[in-house]
């Protein structure tokens, strides 16, 4: 066999998903045309690359759509209030440094109930994965502005045009003090699999803000005529990667979000810090 | 053995912090709150001299979320506040109850409503503490009223939550927790600890709410059980539903593991209330100032009693029911509005119950209470 | 003594008036093997203020942890003293320092006055030596715990640095407190 051959023969072998879904749990409960379960294959294909077993993962997260998410992957898993899933995240890995603590929560849980949380967990740099799926609205509740609805549009209680400026998770993440702070989309599958990898392996906060699409509630009433319109206006033609961003010229950068990798800096890890803080008092330190 | 016992002068907060190493607790998390400052102030000094873990979370809700957090992950774990935080955690207390994860929450109780009389002492969260979060769910809350109290009722506050698998209260007045009495400090294996039931079958058979059990075993994070845990209503796997007859099942079950027990969860002293004519029912510093007046009433000839609970909740009804058998009169006094002699009136029926009631963050003098008993004697 | 002996240790915070009342509570429970419970009322100042320890000792339990009627109280400040002499009991004690506390409260108790802040200042260089020169007084005066309890109590609780200071201002009390029974007669 040729080595194209095998490389092909490789590809062609599909990804084994159910190896990291929890047998009995599906259907899930997202929408036709939600990205939600985009990514989380994008997730499990990163999860797979990383290495990590099934008992080394902490999968936690607060209340939306997206925080369904833990109950179908087979993992250890911590499903939790509005807002606080990173505050028992870090009670997780504090208590248990050894776990990798991936947290899944949406825009309206990190950032707007959640903000406390998210600030000082980026303040801390402690080691653990943020994905913030942001789909510009409250699905759950059924389609109520959120911290990234843009200025204009509408929801459920923005009939006459959101007049709130938005949330910019990543330029949130960084200034708080997060040491990896990425973007990636639903469309961009692969790339998006190669991003939750760095952010996995990176130590330290990682955040990763994914943005997909709504199609019932913010599709719906921000006049989108099919999920496909969506995805290509808003995460294909409104992001440019960080890589090309460079090279373009600023008009065609312009109003658009970046994605890749932000921002990656080295800084002190706080389960680290406080190991060295054991020593200290204990007397080895 | 006993003459090399080290006996120490110390504050009610610190024999909490004490009570809590002893328990074996690794894990606070806690905000800054007078007046239970010294409980957070003395772990984040001794926890990692042991190995365990303090961390001051940007809030009091982040604070009852990393103290569920690292119970899951297997560690025990305690946050300590006062009444405004106390508000603040309810969302996380209840999500503790239902999700059936031990912790232990301090409220060192100061004057309200609202940011109130912090540095003044209060009795006013007690019917916080058992109707404070949403829902119905079960309730242990412990009332320590001396310095060696809080000390022995920490320890069997962190015993109950590992056993009972729920969310335990310790609540004390300022007064208490500021005060400073001798304690001798129990030496280990002097008091009984007891650690969660881990389970012992295989994982993939692992249900972290197995309605074999009353309380079914709890694995930790990280250990090949990879379990799941929600704030849902759910089935004992783990996972939602929305079945009514396994959300009143799941419900019932959370509660009726505590009613079921309350003989051994129960704790009361009695002082001299048998065949007492004037009892009063009285908890934390209030219970000190109701002896000092039945020792007084005594002296006069008055047959006295005190009825001192350490369990709060679940409530001691048959306790009060024989204490107001043949009784003239039941004294309440507390530092609120009257919160407690409404449980005490719903289990002495027929018998004349008073309150004594201040809430200007003075405690209640014994002799406000000497003067009730004689009125009533 | 099964009967209770309640002592009120009152300045502004900062004064190490908290720290008194420790030190007597200690001298009592745990050189004396007697009880003792202290107590204490704080405002939001940490320095500044009226501040005031209690400390009750008995041979008994404890029940009532505050102060019903005092048998001695000390003042370092007039504000501390004209807000909480009320509560001295007939035939107490109240001990004032003489430069601060100008209006002397009436009432059936003996008062005794001494510049007990001067004398830090002058006889060991640092005022902040006046609450323990105090509670070599009040042990003198009161003999409610012995003077070798007194003595181990605040060697135990005084850093090392300070401990020959701390000393000489203990014994200190107990002299002047003797000079000052003996001139009452």
């Amino acid at each position: 066999m040729s080595a194209t051959t095998a490389a092909k023969k490789k590809l062609s072998v599909p990804f084994d998903y159910d190896k990291y879904l929890r047998p009995g749990k599906l259907p899930h409960i997202w929408c036709p045309g939600c990205g939600h379960g985009i990514v989380l294959k994008s997730l499990l294909r990163a999860i797979d690359k990383s290495g990590l077993t099934k008992d080394e993962i902490c999968m936690v997260s607060g209340i939306g759509c997206s925080s369904r998410t833990p109950g179908y992957v087979d993992f250890n898993t911590l499903h939790t209030l509005h807002g606080r899933a990173l505050a028992y995240a870090t009670g997780v890995k504090l208590a248990k440094p050894e776990l990798n603590v991936i947290i899944v929560t949406g825009d309206g849980d990190a950032l707007a109930i959640g903000g406390n949380h998210f600030i000082h967990t980026c303040r801390r740099n402690i080691d653990m994965t943020i994905l913030v799926y942001s789909n510009f609205i409250y699905g759950m509740t059924g389609g109520q502005f959120s911290p990234t609805t843009p200025v204009g549009a509408l929801s459920n209680t923005s009939r006459y045009g959101n007049i709130e400026p938005v949330f910019d998770c990543c330029d949130l993440a960084k200034a708080s003090g997060a040491t990896f702070v990425a973007r990636g989309t639903a469309y961009h599958t692969l790339e998006l699999e190669r991003t939750l990898l760095a952010a996995i392996k990176h130590k330290g906060t990682s955040v990763v803000e994914i943005i997909d699409e709504c199609p019932v509630y913010y599709g719906r009433n921000n006049k989108f005529k099919s999920v496909t319109q969506m995805m290509e206006d808003i995460e294909k033609n409104g992001t440019v990667s960080v890589k090309q961003a460079d090279k373009l010229p600023p008009e065609k950068v312009q109003g658009k979000l970046l994605r890749g990798i932000l921002h990656q800096v080295e800084r002190p890890e706080y389960c680290e810090g406080y190991e060295k803080l054991i020593a200290k008092a204990q007397g080895k330190g | 053995m006993a003459g090399n016992k080290v006996k120490r002068l110390i504050q009610g907060n610190e024999a909490c912090a004490e009570g809590a190493l002893y328990a074996g607790c690794r894990f606070f998390g806690g905000y800054p709150i007078t007046p239970s400052t010294e409980i957070a102030e003395i772990l984040s000094v001794r926890l990692p001299r042991v190995g365990g873990k303090f961390i001051q979370m940007e809030d009091e809700i982040a604070s009852i979320a990393a103290i569920t957090g690292a119970s899951l992950a297997g560690l025990k774990s305690l946050t300590a506040t006062s009444g405004p935080g106390f508000s603040l955690k309810q969302e996380g207390i209840g999500y503790a109850c239902l999700a059936e994860v031990p912790c232990v929450i301090v409220n060192v109780m100061r004057g309200g409503p609202s940011t109130g009389y912090p540095t003044g002492p209060s009795q006013s969260d007690v019917m916080q503490a058992k109707w404070g979060t949403h829902g119905d769910h079960p309730v242990v809350a412990l009332v320590p009223s001396t310095v060696p109290e809080i000390l022995s009722e920490t320890v069997r506050a962190f015993n109950l939550a590992e056993e009972y698998r729920t969310p335990v209260f310790i609540l004390y007045d300022e007064i208490v927790g500021h005060m400073r009495e001798a304690v001798t400090l129990p030496e280990p294996g002097e008091l009984e600890i007891i650690d969660r039931a881990k389970p012992t079958c295989a994982p993939e058979e692992y249900h972290p709410y197995d309605t074999n059990y009353d309380v079914p075993p709890l694995a930790a994070y990280g250990e090949g059980y990879r379990f799941h845990i929600t704030g849902l209503n759910h089935r004992e796997d783990g996972f939602p539903t929305n079945d009514s007859a396994l959300i009143e099942e799941g419900i019932k079950r959370i509660i009726d593991k505590i009613e079921k027990n309350k003989d051994k969860i129960l704790k009361n002293e009695e002082y001299l209330v048998d065949g007492a004519d004037i009892v009063v029912f009285a908890f934390g510093s209030s219970a000190r100032s109701a002896r000092f007046a039945v020792n007084k009433a005594r002296e006069k000839g008055i047959k006295a009693g005190l009825l001192k609970p350490l369990t709060l909740w679940p409530f001691p009804e048959e306790t009060v029911r024989k204490a107001a058998k043949g009784a003239k009169a039941i004294i309440v006094p507390e530092m609120n509005l009257g919160q407690i002699i409404y449980e005490v009136e719903r289990c002495a029926k027929g018998v004349e119950v008073a309150g004594i009631n201040r809430v200007d963050g003075e405690p209640i003098n014994p002799a406000q209470i000497l003067e009730a008993i004689e009125k009533f004697s | 003594m099964s009967q209770r002996y309640e002592l009120r240790f009152s300045g502004s915070g900062g004064q190490g008036m908290i720290l008194a009342g420790i030190i007597m509570a200690e001298a009592a429970c745990i050189y004396d093997e007697k009880n003792a419970v202290q107590s204490q009322s704080y405002g939001p100042e940490s320095r500044g203020g009226a501040s005031k320890a209690e400390v009750v000792i008995s041979d008994g339990p404890i029940d009532y942890p505050k102060a019903t009627a005092i048998d001695c109280m000390l003042a370092l400040t007039q504000e501390a003293c004209s807000k909480y002499f009320k509560d001295i009991k007939d035939g107490g004690i109240l001990l004032v320092d003489s430069d601060e506390v100008k209006e002397l409260p009436e009432g059936n108790f003996t008062l005794y006055s001494f510049p007990i802040i001067d004398t830090a200042r002058k006889e060991l260089g640092r005022t902040i030596t006046a609450n323990i020169i105090s509670l070599g007084m009040i042990t003198e005066l009161t003999g409610v715990v012995t003077h070798a309890a007194m003595e181990e109590a605040v060697y135990a609780r005084v850093p090392k640095p300070f401990l020959d200071m701390n000393k000489k201002a203990l014994q200190l009390g107990f002299e002047k407190a003797r000079e000052l029974k003996e001139k009452k007669g």
